[in-house]
């Protein structure tokens, strides 16, 4: 028998590589995956201007800035949003990890690779590390619009700036390999879109992308609480912007960390034993 | 490797879905060291479900097998290392070129890049795709990409190459193109080729030996030529217009007649010399008073074999196959949208 190189490393390589290509020879799922955060930023986010609502009522703009301060740690709505559309990215492009999956299998890619002595585990982690490739890039596109934009770029640091994506490295892991789980034993992408759209508006508006969770019924301040996505905003605030959190960021990346880990750990395990029916 | 010269043993197989649906019923066969063995069986017999279970893919209900020497429960990995699989489906990303493609299944293989290299293109030239390696494989037609499957079937150099309905939906150059391709495959690595197929006079002239499946049952093991002497004898087929009376005593009465069949106003008659007995038998029915509508003779083909123990012809399987196919044709345009 011939000498081969089985280790995880390689298959994981060729599997993160081939959804790579397919990604970057497609540039309008690029385009596609970015209109929407663009819309939020560009519509919701200019449109819902509360200096502008407070300041035709006749409050100083002083007094408006303290009063929104107060609110959303931040000066101008538009910043805090912004932050909030970082996450909202990697949600949307790990929602769409677990969605290729069942493509694969629908169209028998997945049992032609299943055939193959390459690891289980490679096969959903490739399709993660690839994810995380993804949401980052168009993370980064994101900032740079939002910078464009008006985003207050007052405390914006290198260190900032790394802090912050390895928040969003962090949550792309763990928010893809739960999508991926999701669709190990489906072949059915229309339940699959349906779980999307189901989980979708639940996940960005049960956290503090938008809105802060001060203000929040309780109930949803317990959701909000152990959405990761709040976490991830949260240190994006911090780190960016300079605002305060709603919890201490040592806190915010050990959550993180755990949420990553954890899921990461389950999505192997799982597909080990899930992935041949 | 094996002693015993067996490269696929399998013992009392069995699957089913749901707990209810047996797809495979207790199958046990064996497929020797460098024959070509070809599974022969109407749809929704349980070919590929057997071919999914050997190949790793699906897990038994119960029984075991072993291929090239290992358990296909307990050693899955060293099974797939071992074999090479030609899907029914087209399975290549059609994103991807074909050399893409060929490049990707030999690093699933973990197959060093520099070793992957040379034999991709190796294997471009084999199957004739070196004109169209760096094109998209959503630009290939049904051919291109069936030489493709086999192109990736065969990067790990396998032992044991499992082919599921290699011709299936190609239109008759490419067949016998492709049937050539595993004959070569079969002379120039030393192959054992276990494939399934629907086209008789292809498995005749192809397999060594094949076996005949139905209901997840096996049926029916030999080599062609011993499956067709099976049969004991050519086929009288009778119509006869009056089909509410049961004529298969009065047909048995002739002397060289070995059995009858009844296929509602068809008679299947097994006889040896035939075009000396269905004279007598004419003969016989008319002076009952019965009318003979049409009358055929025919010496023993796959085809016969295929009838005679599944109780189907192939025009019925053909029927199903078109059906399915179109299906599978739908399948793809939803997805190129």
């Amino acid at each position: 028998m011939e000498k081969t190189d089985t280790s995880v490393i390689h298959g994981l390589w060729a599997l993160t590589n081939r959804e790579l290509i397919k990604w970057y020879r497609t540039p309008v799922l690029l385009f596609m995956t970015l209109i929407q955060p663009v819309i939020w930023l560009g519509l919701f986010g200019q449109a819902m201007n509360f200096s502008k609502f407070f300041g035709s009522s006749g409050l100083p703009s002083a007094e408006v800035g303290a009063l929104l301060k107060g609110v959303f740690g931040v000066s101008d709505y538009f910043s805090y949003m912004a932050v909030g559309m970082l996450t909202f990215v990697i949600l949307f492009t790990a929602m769409f990890s677990g969605m290729s999956i069942v493509w694969d299998r629908r169209f028998g890619f997945l049992d032609k690779v299943l055939s193959t002595p390459v690891s289980r585990g490679a096969i959903v982690m490739g399709k993660v590390f690839s994810s995380v490739v993804r949401s980052l890039i168009q993370a980064s596109i994101v900032l740079v619009l939002a910078v464009l934009l008006g985003m207050d770029t007052g405390s914006i640091t290198a260190a900032g700036v790394a802090g912050t994506f390895l928040a969003l490295f962090l949550l792309t892991i763990g928010l893809s390999t739960f999508f991926l789980m999701l669709a190990l034993r489906s072949n059915d992408w229309q339940t699959q879109q349906a779980i999307m759209n189901l989980l979708n508006l639940p996940l960005l508006f049960g956290s503090n992308a938008l809105f802060p969770l001060t203000a929040m019924p309780p109930w949803l301040q317990d959701f909000v609480r152990i959405n990761p996505i709040s976490y991830t905003t949260d240190i994006g605030r911090q780190l960016l912007l300079g605002a305060p959190g709603f919890a201490p960021l040592g806190f915010d990346f050990l959550f993180l960390i755990g949420f990553s880990v954890l899921f990461s750990t389950v999505g192997i395990v799982m597909s080990w034993k899930l992935l041949t029916k | 490797m094996q002693s015993d010269g067996y490269i696929i043993k399998v013992d009392g197989l069995s699957k089913s879905f749901n707990g209810k649906l047996k797809a495979v019923d207790s199958l046990s066969f064996d497929v020797r060291e460098r024959e070509i063995f070809g599974f022969l069986g109407p749809n929704g017999a349980g070919k590929t479900t057997t071919i999914k279970m050997l190949t790793t893919l699906l897990k038994p209900t119960s029984g075991s097998a072993e291929v090239c020497g290992y358990d296909i429960n307990s050693n899955a990995n060293d099974v797939r290392a071992a074999i090479g699989i030609v899907p029914q489906e087209y399975t290549a990303d059609e994103d991807l070129t074909g050399y893409q493609n060929i490049r990707f299944c030999a690093d699933l293989y973990g197959i060093p890049r520099t070793v992957s290299k040379d034999r991709t293109k190796e294997l471009l030239d084999l199957v004739g795709l070196q004109e169209s390696a760096g094109r998209k494989v959503q630009t290939y037609s049904g051919g291109m990409r069936r030489r493709l499957e086999i192109a990736c079937g065969l990067i790990n150099h396998p032992r044991l190459l499992f082919l599921d309905e290699p011709t299936l939906g190609l239109d008759v150059q490419t067949r016998t193109a492709v049937w050539d391709y595993i004959k070569k495959l079969k002379l120039d690595y030393g192959m054992t080729l276990f494939m399934t197929t629907h086209y008789l006079e292809e498995a005749d002239g192809v397999c060594d030996r094949i076996a005949i499946i139905d209901h997840g049952k096996l049926v029916k093991v030999g080599a062609p030529a011993e499956l067709k002497a099976g049969l004991g004898g050519d086929i009288i087929e009778l119509g006869i217009r009056e089909d509410s009376d049961d004529l298969t005593p009065l047909i048995m009465q002739s002397k060289s007649v070995k059995g009858v069949k009844k296929i509602g106003s068809t008679y299947r008659i097994k006889a040896e010399l035939g075009e000396e007995a269905a004279p007598d038998i004419i003969e016989a029915i008319r002076s009952k008073g019965y009318h003979v509508t049409r009358i055929s003779v025919t010496k023993p083909s796959m085809d016969q074999v295929y009838l005679e123990y599944t109780g189907r012809t192939l025009r019925d399987a053909e029927a199903e196959r078109a059906d399915m196919f179109g299906q599978r044709v739908t399948l793809r345009r939803a997805r190129s949208r």
